[in-house]
């Protein structure tokens, strides 16, 4: 289970968000909201461990995660926003450095199945320059077939998507929960998912304007 | 014990370290002049005239101070370096670049002086002697250290990787002392040293170590001005600058 | 282990895929090293006294370019970000990277090296001292430039910059590879030299990654 107190971000001189509080317990989904801006993406990356918090602490059962941290990278999948593709290699090479590195080789045959169940029959040997944006997404998305972690943190995972994908990466969301995965995802449209879940909606906690009150009413 | 440790931790905030160093720096700053002149005194006219090197060798009185200050000025932007990493104290990155132009500027004079020194006994402005090449080198790592963090937009970034620099520095400033004057030997360079002056009185000795100690204080209080400067450009919205007597003004 | 090897070889993949940058460092150095005759004049005995020095330099210069590069990729596209949410930690990885920028951009100036010295006159006896010189030195290059180009990552004028802080660092590497060359033909023998690169080259195994991921945590934050 992961949990997060009294989070805060800091933008330069201006707090995006704070005193944000957040669980999910396994088999449950967290769907974060919020206008342009607002700290989706800061909060995504805060939870995943790439940024600090500005205040507040995160917790992985029960552990602060700069203390457990390589057992938390274990058991955690972010997909961010930079798909974190190489243009020159191809779809399968993509797949498969991506999961070595991510600590859980696959083997050729397990990776081409999964591309193929994602949809890019036929396309697993070209390079992913010449993929479409919504291909290349898809081959981020592929880790998610592969994937034994526990709690997957997606940040805009439906972007570039056509309908039959988004509807085809709703079904892998819901076996992921119902398998007793944790998911967190930030989304602009609604989305049906099976399970329990909660929407985190992130507002301004100042207004846009930097000074010393705006940091007070913030603190 | 842990009470000294609080008291340190204290003056680590840059809201109390201000008043602080605005109570300190004037204090330094006299005692910096006050050494100088002294300093200047003796060197100009206590000290006697080299027999061999006539009246142009009074220039090391500026020369090897400012060379040791700008070797020490480098260790101490490391030690707040590191403490600025172990602790993740942000006065610590403050102190740092408020120190690096002020070394810049002892290794930019103490280059300046040797190569004006220089003419006189070696007949030429540059000699790549082993001190004035690590001296040089110094310089530029000082400029690197300035440049990068310089160009970083985001102080809390530009102070860790300023630290980063510094460390690196720190720990290759004795290879690179090391590796020059290996290549210097080798090179049969310059034999003259200049701070094996053949006869060192009692009296030049004196001039320097207070010409020292005047570039000490001097550092200290330009430090602690400079840092002022720092901890308000970068606080400037918080609530404690406001409540300051000269922002009320 | 096996993500240190997937990182490996995907960067040599990638250098393979992209051979012309591979290529333009190595013309970049043959170049620059082709200069000095044309500046100096072609005196026999003042080239062979020269090129050590040239030789290194030119080295030194060609290694720097791709520097640029060996992070700037992968902090663009979310690569970075994936590697260091690795179980594995980030400096093994970055070990790694280094490990493919090594056999990338220093072993092709190692064995370009005594063609190009050739042209310097120099004896198959230097020759042989300048490639060793050349083979214990190069990692030191990539092994000190990752440093700097984790620290300039994502930073205005990034190029420019990571020549001013990794140059100085490459002093004694610089001296201690030429002066190897220098100290052969002049009778002296090299082996002091090569001690001093083989530690350095222990020095910067052991010391730069490390600095190198703290460096990227700064830019990654």
């Amino acid at each position: 289970m992961l949990s997060a107190h009294g989070l805060a971000c800091d933008r330069g001189d201006r707090r995006l968000f704070s005193a944000v509080d957040l669980s999910v317990s396994p088999g449950e989904w967290l769907q974060v909201e919020g206008a342009n801006g607002a700290g989706k993406t800061s909060l995504l990356r805060m939870l995943a461990g790439l940024s600090p918090a500005a205040d507040g602490h995160i917790e992985w059962e029960g552990q602060p995660i700069g203390e457990a941290r390589d057992d938390y990278h274990a058991r955690l999948l972010y997909l961010g926003h930079a798909p974190a593709i190489k243009e020159d290699l191809s779809a399968l090479e993509n797949l498969q450095t991506a999961a070595a590195v991510a600590g859980r080789p696959l083997d050729e045959a397990t990776a081409i199945a999964a591309l193929r169940r994602i949809g890019l029959k036929g396309r697993e040997d070209l390079p992913a320059r010449v993929l479409s944006q919504g291909q290349k997404r898809r081959v981020a998305l592929a880790r998610l077939l592969c994937s034994q972690a526990r709690l997957w943190i997606l940040d805009e995972p439906f972007v570039a998507l056509d309908v039959a994908a988004v509807t085809q990466l709703c079904g892998i969301l819901d076996e992921h929960l119902a398998r007793g995965g944790m998911l967190i995802f930030t989304s602009h449209q609604a989305v049906q998912l099976a399970g329990s879940g909660t929407t985190l909606k992130l507002s301004a906690a100042t207004p846009p304007r930097a000074g010393a009150e705006a940091r007070e009413v913030a603190a | 014990m842990s009470q000294r440790l609080i008291n340190w931790f204290k003056f680590a905030s840059p809201a109390s370290f201000y008043p602080l160093a605005g109570k300190m720096w004037p204090w330094f700053a006299a005692l910096g002049t006050a050494l100088a002149a002294a300093g200047l005194w003796i060197s100009f006219f206590v000290a006697p005239t080299d027999f061999q090197q006539g009246e142009g060798y009074r220039i090391i009185f500026i020369h090897v101070p400012a060379s040791w200050m700008s070797m020490f000025i480098y260790c101490v932007m490391a030690f707040w370096a590191a403490i600025g990493i172990t602790f993740n104290t942000r006065l610590s990155g403050m102190m740092s670049s408020a120190l690096a132009p002020t070394g810049a500027l002892f290794a930019f004079l103490s280059l300046w002086t040797g190569a004006l020194w220089g003419k006189p006994m070696w007949g030429a402005w540059w000699v790549w002697d082993a001190r004035l090449t690590s001296e040089l080198i110094l310089f530029f790592l000082y400029i690197g250290y300035i440049a990068l963090t310089a160009a970083i937009d985001d102080p809390r970034r530009a102070d860790k990787a300023g630290a980063i620099v510094a460390l690196v520095g720190v720990v290759n400033v004795p290879i690179i002392y090391f590796s020059v004057k290996w290549w210097n030997t080798l090179h049969q360079g310059a034999s003259v040293s200049m701070t094996k002056a053949p006869t060192m009185a009692t009296t030049m000795l004196w001039g320097m170590l207070i010409m020292a100690l005047a570039f000490w204080m001097y550092s200290i209080a330009i430090a602690l001005y400079r840092v002022r400067a720092i901890i308000l450009e970068r606080e400037r919205h918080a609530t404690w600058v406001a409540e300051l007597p000269e922002m009320q003004r | 282990m096996n993500a240190f090897i997937a990182i490996v070889r995907r960067d040599l993949l990638l250098a393979a895929r992209r051979k012309s940058e591979v290529f333009t460092a190595l013309f970049f150095f043959m170049i620059v090293v082709s200069l000095f005759p044309l500046g100096i004049g072609p005196e026999t005995a003042m080239l062979r006294r020269i090129a050590p020095g040239v030789l290194w330099v030119a080295a030194l210069l060609a290694a720097m370019l791709s520097l640029n590069r060996l992070f700037a990729a992968d902090h663009q596209d979310g690569t970075l970000e994936q590697m260091s949410l690795s179980p594995t930690p980030l400096a093994v990885l970055v070990s790694g990277k280094v490990l493919a920028h090594w056999l990338t951009a220093g072993l092709p100036l190692v064995l370009l090296a005594p063609v190009i010295g050739l042209q310097f006159d120099l004896s198959a006896r230097a020759l042989g001292v300048l490639m060793i010189s050349l083979l214990l030195g190069t990692p030191v290059l990539s092994l000190v430039g990752a440093i700097g180009a984790a620290l300039t990552l994502g930073v205005r004028g990034g190029g420019v910059l990571l020549s001013l802080l990794v140059l100085p660092l490459y002093i004694p590497a610089l001296i201690f590879g030429a002066g190897a060359v220098e100290a052969d033909v002049a009778g002296l023998g090299a082996g002091g030299h090569l001690s001093l690169l083989g530690a350095l080259l222990a020095l910067g195994v052991f010391f730069a990654p490390w600095a190198a991921t703290a460096a990227l945590r700064i830019a990654l934050e």
